[in-house]
């Protein structure tokens, strides 16, 4: 019974909480602000074991897969800003888990020829691999390869169809 | 008119023999065939007691209608069908139109062994005279002058393909002045994106029979280019998730790497004597032309610029190499003489311009033109440097030459498929061969055979 009205009081007051302190963090969208005050909730809520090293990287690099495909423009290879942040989440993991290697899968749609897309594929590649490089992540980690138009996500030659093949994926 | 002719089309293609993969009985002209001199290719006479498997007259029918140039009358609209030549009425073909007609006959002479002849008739010349006599030599003499070609030859069961195309390219060099290409293959690769091995090196017959494949892969295949002596095929595998471009021999399956730097290993070409392989490596920051000789294994570097250098293609003779350079900001085509090494810019027309070729006699180039957006494939004249596109379908890539320069095969979409079709060198006759399972890209001709 106790319990319970006490869990009743934290279920109000640490929303309340975490909602002021939501107000000080600055985030790039609205969106971002609401699911980050979700987790931070559950958090709380939630008294989670201490995970060891490895665990907590298998746990940032499971995060970092959701998110590892960076967008370009046609017949461009230069970064969006976009998704800069991206970018930089990878490169704080790469920074801090020097033995981690990362192949960047670049691609383009399939407009032009194939032997042309090859070399836009790696251009884009090549932008993020010299991205994260300026973000100090070694070089020794990091490789390359590109598919050009081989390799589609989406096969239906529409413009949002062309706007998905053209990436750069970073494949762990 | 056009629609008799389709019809009569229509009704030729369904009689036609139903063995290939994606030509025969699948292609469908689009375009040109009002302009394709009228011919007849009679059934040959057989005479023996076990019919060959392969019909002759129709291999040569389908061959020389696909060429845009013929359009064979359908069996049924035929006034006669004798079995020799001194039996054909020529005013009845004169009233058809016919220019031309293929007449010949089968005989067994043994298990699995059969003679084939055959005459090649104009039929103008005929009518002016069939039994026309001349003087020769001071005597009066029958003349045999409307009789263009004949031969006679003897072959086993299996061969009846072969032999085939073999009239074919007779009879198209009789009545065209340019050599056949009916007896070559095409290289090209088939995906199929739900199979185990979805991505897999393809050849054919030039018109889609005795389809073989080669390699399957479950990682990218690109850019098959046939060596000259038509035996082996240069591409790129991604097998070890990297570009490497390998050289496999058609008739014995025995593959072996050629290159394998880091970065890009692409579009291997090789030049027209055979001994060094054109390609693009990036090993050195970004993809330049290189040249490789296959026996020392030589790398000398083509290009040297920031930009991207790609797609190379050599001159018949050897001297210099065709690519593509977005140096100027688009791509667009330059060529180098690979004595003086000078570089020159070819097209300033057109939004991009990509996939430049030489036509075997030198005069043109062939590429793929960007305007206004959209993709097709277009010839360049290198004297007047007048550009004209060709085609009218939608995203074309990858245009191969045939090797006597009459017609271009390239990749398109047709629906949602990606699919091969032809054009001739002229722009006038436009085909298309769709695939019935898979995607098909990266054509590539094979020379003479």
């Amino acid at each position: 019974m106790k319990l319970n009205k006490v869990l009743k009081a934290l279920l109000i007051a640490v929303p309340v909480m975490t909602l002021a302190a939501c107000s000080s963090t600055s985030s790039t969208s609205a969106d971002d602000a609401n699911t980050s005050q979700v987790t931070e909730t559950v958090q709380v809520e939630t008294a989670a074991p201490v995970m060891s090293a490895a665990e907590q990287m298998r746990q940032k690099l499971e995060a970092l897969r959701q998110e590892n495909t960076i967008y370009f423009d046609f017949d461009r290879a230069t970064i969006r800003p976009e998704f800069v942040e991206v970018l930089e989440a990878h490169g704080t993991f790469l920074r801090a888990n020097p033995s981690v290697r990362v192949t960047v899968e670049g691609h383009s749609d399939e407009r032009g020829t194939p032997e042309y897309n090859i070399a836009l594929g790696e251009s884009r590649a090549q932008s993020v691999v010299l991205y994260l490089q300026n973000l100090g992540v070694s070089a020794g980690q990091l490789s390359t390869v590109s598919y050009g138009e081989e390799k589609p996500v989406d096969r239906s030659r529409s413009e949002t169809g062309f706007a998905k093949n053209r990436r750069a994926v970073l494949a762990y | 008119m056009i629609t008799n002719v389709l019809k009569k089309f229509l009704l030729f293609a369904m009689l036609l023999c139903p063995a290939a993969v994606w030509a025969s009985l699948e292609i469908v002209i689009t375009e040109g065939i009002d302009s394709a001199r009228p011919i007849a290719i009679l059934p040959f006479s057989f005479n023996g007691t076990t019919r060959p498997t392969e019909n002759l007259a129709e291999i040569v029918a389908a061959d020389l209608m696909r060429s845009g140039k013929f359009s064979p009358l359908a069996n049924i609209k035929m006034p006669q069908q004798p079995a020799k030549s001194g039996d054909i009425n020529y005013a009845a073909w004169v009233r058809e139109g016919v220019e031309a007609i293929v007449i010949g006959q089968i005989n067994e002479v043994g298990i699995d062994r059969y003679t084939v002849s055959f005459e090649l008739i104009d039929v103008l010349k005929g009518n002016s005279g069939p039994s026309a006599q001349m003087l020769n030599a001071g005597k009066l003499v029958n003349s045999n002058q409307q009789i263009l070609d004949s031969r006679e030859t003897t072959i086993n069961g299996n061969q009846f393909r072969q032999y085939a195309h073999r009239i074919s390219d007779i009879v198209y060099e009789k009545l065209t002045g340019e050599r056949g290409a009916f007896l070559t293959k095409i290289a090209y690769v088939l995906v199929r994106p739900e199979h185990e091995f979805p991505y897999q090196l393809v050849v054919a017959d030039y018109d889609g029979v005795n389809e073989q494949i080669l390699l399957r892969s479950k990682e990218p295949l690109m850019s098959p280019n046939w060596s000259p002596d038509g035996t082996k095929l240069a591409y790129v595998t991604f097998e070890r998730r990297q570009a490497q471009i390998f050289i496999q021999d058609i008739y014995s399956g025995r593959r072996s790497v050629v290159s394998t730097f880091p970065g890009i290993n692409g579009a291997p070409v090789w030049s027209p004597d055979g001994a060094s392989l054109a390609l693009v490596l990036s090993k050195d920051g970004n993809p330049e032309i290189y040249t490789l000789n296959i026996a020392t294994k030589a790398l000398r570097r083509i290009t040297n610029h920031r930009a991207i250098d790609t797609e190379p293609n050599w001159s018949p003779d050897g001297q210099e190499i065709v690519f593509s350079s977005d140096r100027g900001g688009n791509p667009q085509l330059y060529s180098v003489n690979l004595t003086t090494n000078t570089t020159r810019r070819l097209t300033f027309e057109g939004e991009m311009n990509l996939a430049g070729a030489f036509t075997p006699d030198g005069s043109a180039i062939v590429m793929v033109n960007r305007t206004q957006g959209q993709y097709h494939i277009a010839k360049m004249d290198r004297q007047s440097r007048f550009l004209q596109v060709l085609t009218r379908t939608n995203l074309d890539e990858s245009p191969s030459i045939a090797p006597n320069g009459s017609m271009i095969i390239y990749s398109t979409m047709h629906g949602s498929s990606q699919v091969l079709a032809l054009v001739s060198m002229d722009g006038r006759f436009k085909a298309r061969l769709p695939a019935i399972n898979g995607q098909v890209k990266s054509p590539a001709w094979s020379p003479f055979l």
